[in-house]
């Protein structure tokens, strides 16, 4: 229990890139909702601004499209869901459902400019038909059982496709984070769902993967991590046939 | 130091250990505090003398060297290293073998330790019970269920005697550590780790004898916590994942669904009235 004062009251001085991933490391593993209360925390840690500036911009973007954060767009047309699918650059994110392309600064989590998308980010006349079916659907699902989700669809193969008999995929993805700190709780659902649609053979390959984190810390600090994937082909009836499937795994 | 501590609070359980590492590096001049106030899964060390294993923490510790509280000597060797009196080198010698006893008959296995120090203000004195379980399916873990799973106590009891009125004051800090990962085919990797802190203050009569007070005392919290895990771990992350996604085919008061209809109903009892 007791210190001996040797010679090691020199401390060895860590360099500033060791410094800038150890803030990054605590940046990225801030369980959901709590990233500022972190971000303070690393700020004082490191005790130097320009430090935690250089770690911040590393990790905030990481840190966004992991945990799928939805952003305001400033012309009132709804939200915006950062993740990996919709990602044009580091910090220009298409929106499907208005399809508009979303400029963000990560840092800061704020969504600075909306402006249209260019036609060749955007899917086909005919894909975007499905692709819409499935976006409203999936609202109504996501309104049900998740109370305050953001959900989105995108088309992440064959987006050129312009008749019936090709292939094309849609990837659903539907993100839910709570933070209640009086409650002492917080967490996050995210599913992710591909749905590979082969007209030619008339099926729909569906590969899912849902992952929660929960975090509960009164009087100590417990969290949850599980995840769980599922595969599954169907016959194409109809579309919608495949969204009822996705509602019961 | 705070902003640190807050850090610890937050981070992932299961990267404890990596979180401690990372802030004992960037805060070198706070290490001991962090190290004190932090709680991490208790490390182990074999003696070879007696052929026993025992469990490391801050209270057994001389710059980096652990006493065994088996031989009670250092490891790596150290000269003069602190020792407690004779007087409480008895009493932790008696509890070791004790809390041996008490811990193979609820865990079935798994490793103690007792260490018994004075406090720096030189009133009664202190003493720390740590107990380690692997139940993993390379450790004791028996049923084969568990991939990971770990479960680390540390009980701090401070006594202070009143000779007088032959009575103790004994003020006990429990807490627990548990990690449990299973991954079943069916279904995917689950993992569910955490600490909680209990604390309990009580006092009674010296004639039972320090160790048959602290060792009730001990019982007790554990099976306090033992219960509050229980809830705490299983019910209200539970409960987290319910306020995230409701199970649609289950109708209950407090979901969505089961609120929109109490609202109509008690809507339409007022207005019939």
């Amino acid at each position: 229990m007791e210190d001996r004062i040797s010679e090691e009251d020199e401390y060895e001085e860590l360099a500033d890139d060791q410094k800038v991933a150890i803030g990054k490391w605590f940046l990225l593993n801030a369980p959901p909702g709590q990233v500022s209360q972190v971000a303070k925390d690393v700020r004082e840690v490191l005790m130097d601004e320009r430090l935690y500036d250089q770690a911040a911009k590393e990790a905030f973007p990481e840190y966004n499209v992991k945990n799928m954060i939805s952003l305001e767009m400033p012309d009132g047309s709804g939200q915006v869901l950062l993740t990996e699918f919709g990602q044009l650059d580091r910090s220009r994110y298409l929106d499907p459902r208005t399809a508009s392309v979303a400029v963000v600064d990560h840092v800061k989590q704020v969504c600075t400019e909306v402006r249209p998308a260019d036609d060749e980010d955007l899917p086909s006349a005919y894909v975007e038909g499905f692709r819409f079916s499935v976006d409203a659907a999936l609202m109504k699902y996501v309104d049900d059982a998740f109370q305050g989700g953001e959900c989105s669809v995108y088309c992440t193969k064959g987006k050129d496709v312009e008749k019936s008999g090709g292939e094309f995929e849609l990837t659903v993805v539907i993100c839910n984070s709570s933070y209640s700190p009086k409650n002492f709780r917080g967490g996050c659902w995210q599913s992710v769902w591909r749905v590979l649609i082969n007209e030619e053979l008339r099926t729909a390959t569906l590969q899912g993967t849902i992952s929660v984190n929960a975090h509960y810390f009164e009087e100590g600090n417990v969290q949850l991590e599980s995840s769980r994937k599922f595969n599954d082909t169907v016959t194409l009836q109809v579309l919608n046939t495949c969204l009822a499937y996705g509602h019961h795994p | 130091m705070e902003a640190a501590m807050d850090l610890m609070r937050r981070m992932p359980p299961s990267l404890s250990q990596q979180a401690l590492d990372s802030l004992l590096a960037l805060l070198p001049a706070h290490s001991s505090e962090l190290l004190s106030r932090s709680d991490q899964p208790l490390q182990v060390a074999y003696d070879e003398e007696f052929d026993k294993h025992y469990l490391l923490c801050d209270y057994n510790r001389d710059g980096d060297s652990y006493r065994s509280p088996w031989s009670s000597k250092y490891k790596p060797e150290l000269e003069d290293g602190v020792q407690p009196s004779p007087e409480l080198r008895k009493l932790e010698q008696e509890a070791n073998e004790v809390f041996a006893i008490y811990r193979d008959q609820y865990y079935e296995g798994g490793i103690s330790s007792v260490y018994v120090w004075e406090p720096e203000d030189g009133k009664g004195f202190a003493a720390c019970v740590l107990i380690k379980k692997d139940g993993s399916d390379g450790g004791d873990g028996r049923r084969g269920l568990l991939q990971e799973g770990a479960w680390d106590a540390i009980h701090v009891v401070e006594v202070k005697e009143d000779q007088e009125r032959q009575m103790g004051h004994y003020c006990l800090t429990s807490t627990v550590m548990l990690a449990l990962t299973t991954a079943n085919r069916a279904s995917g990797p689950f993992s569910l780790s955490g600490s909680i802190t209990r604390q309990m203050e009580s006092d009674i009569s010296l004639e039972p004898g320090h160790l048959c007070n602290m060792g009730r005392l001990i019982e007790e919290m554990e099976s306090k916590l033992r219960n509050g895990l229980d809830q705490v771990y299983f019910g209200k992350t539970k409960e987290v994942v319910f306020t995230l996604r409701e199970p649609l085919g289950v109708m209950s008061a407090s979901s969505h669904v089961g609120q929109t209809l109490q609202r109509m109903i008690v809507n339409d009892l007022a207005h019939s009235r």
